[in-house]
């Protein structure tokens, strides 16, 4: 099965790649997500939590107050204004 | 005779006092360096990123937005001048400086108003010595920039680009920055930061192209998102290519001066024992002289 390859950047920094196959989001027009084989979309995120699940290791939530999101060819590019890795959730969420 | 050998002395002193804390500052500025070009790399997704979103969002909307549209008659112009809290940089801010003032000017020629937003002390202290009008300044921590400051200089160059004439608002926007271009080449530059120049352009290999997106909501609401992001992360970029030239040439600055220092010591110490060979010649010749009139007597 193809995978999505995920890159999450922040303004002066780098958070997060890896290879993923499930990504929720929330948009201005409702939460959405994205897996293997969606179709390109350009996003504007609204602040919240975002949910990866990569193919190894347990879910990561990331905590981003706005930003857009891009998916194409299986290649997805979150652009956060500020974004945090929330390891207690992720931990929390098993 | 004695005087002399003295004030070489302090001189002596006071060079090697100097020539320890320009080696000192030049140390720190070599060991921020590395700090200032990683966080320069840093930034470069988050800009790649935006950069082709909002070309993508640019391309499939067809409607004349506000930001990419020029105005046929532009009256008045924001110049936001990147400059450095401190000196001892070398011609670091005043070529920064020079480059705007020469930008000024063209700007007055072409018949257009303009505006200030200073980045840095040495660039307050330069127009408040003129006493000269500017609409806003930030100081502190320009060698190493928070995105605070790249966020508050782009919604207050929007607020103004998007107000009326009337009300003080601007019809372009230009920074004026240090560009980095390697440990010893840094160039000040101009960069048109608004209205963003649209290029069109024929895809020369399929790969260039941009896939047809999807957009959530409309492009127009997407590109209205993203263009004060873009403006942000441009501003934030000039921020940090300023802030390692500062560094690059603060290091190259206190490295001279240092070499001048040594230089001065050594010219310094030759003098000084030029001067205490000369007074013990003249006591010399005092006692032979004083002998010589004795054995005559």
């Amino acid at each position: 099965m193809a995978e999505l390859e995920v890159e999450i950047v922040a303004a002066d920094h780098f958070v997060w790649s890896g290879a993923a196959t499930l990504v929720k989001a929330r948009t201005s027009d409702g939460d959405i997500g994205v897996m293997p084989g969606h179709t390109p979309v350009l996003a504007v995120m609204e602040a919240g939590q975002l949910e990866i699940t990569p193919v190894n290791g347990s879910r990561i939530t990331v905590q981003a107050d706005g930003g857009f999101f891009s998916v194409d060819n299986n290649r997805v590019v979150i652009v956060a204004d500020n974004a945090q890795l929330d390891e207690a959730a992720a931990a929390g969420n098993r | 005779m004695g005087a002399q050998i003295r004030v070489y002395r302090q001189k002596i002193a006071s060079t090697q006092s100097m020539g320890k804390i320009f080696k000192a500052m030049e140390l720190i500025a070599t060991s921020r360096i590395g700090k200032a070009r990683s966080r320069m790399a840093a930034s470069l997704p988050y800009a790649n990123a935006i950069t082709r979103a909002v070309s993508a969002a640019a391309s499939a909307s067809d409607v004349e937005h506000p930001l990419t549209t020029e105005h046929a008659q532009a009256r008045r112009s924001a110049v936001v001048v990147l400059t450095s809290d401190r000196g001892l940089a070398g011609a670091y801010s005043s070529s920064v400086l020079k480059r705007a003032e020469a930008l000024t000017e063209l700007l007055r020629e072409e018949g257009k108003e303009v505006k200030f937003y200073l980045v840095g002390r040495k660039a307050q202290a330069y127009f408040d010595f003129r006493g000269r009008d500017y609409a806003k300044v930030w100081t502190g921590g320009t060698d190493n920039p928070g995105f605070e400051i790249a966020r508050e200089l782009g919604a207050a160059v929007l607020e103004d680009f998007v107000g009326e004439y009337e009300d003080g608002g601007v019809d372009e926007i230009h920074v004026v920055y240090t560009q980095f271009k390697s440990m010893v080449l840094q160039e000040p530059v101009v960069t048109r930061l608004l209205p963003l120049e649209v290029v069109e352009e024929e895809a020369t290999d399929s790969s260039d192209l941009l896939p047809l997106y999807e957009f959530e909501p409309e492009p127009e609401q997407v590109l209205d998102a993203l263009l004060p992001r873009y403006i942000e992360s441009r501003i934030f970029a000039a921020l940090l290519q300023a802030a390692a030239s500062e560094l690059a040439a603060r290091q190259r600055a206190m490295k001279a001066a240092g070499d001048n220092a040594s230089e001065l010591v050594k010219k310094y110490t030759r003098l000084r024992n030029n001067a205490r060979q000369a007074e013990i010649t003249q006591e010399l010749t005092e006692i032979v002289g004083g002998a010589d009139a004795l054995n005559a007597s």
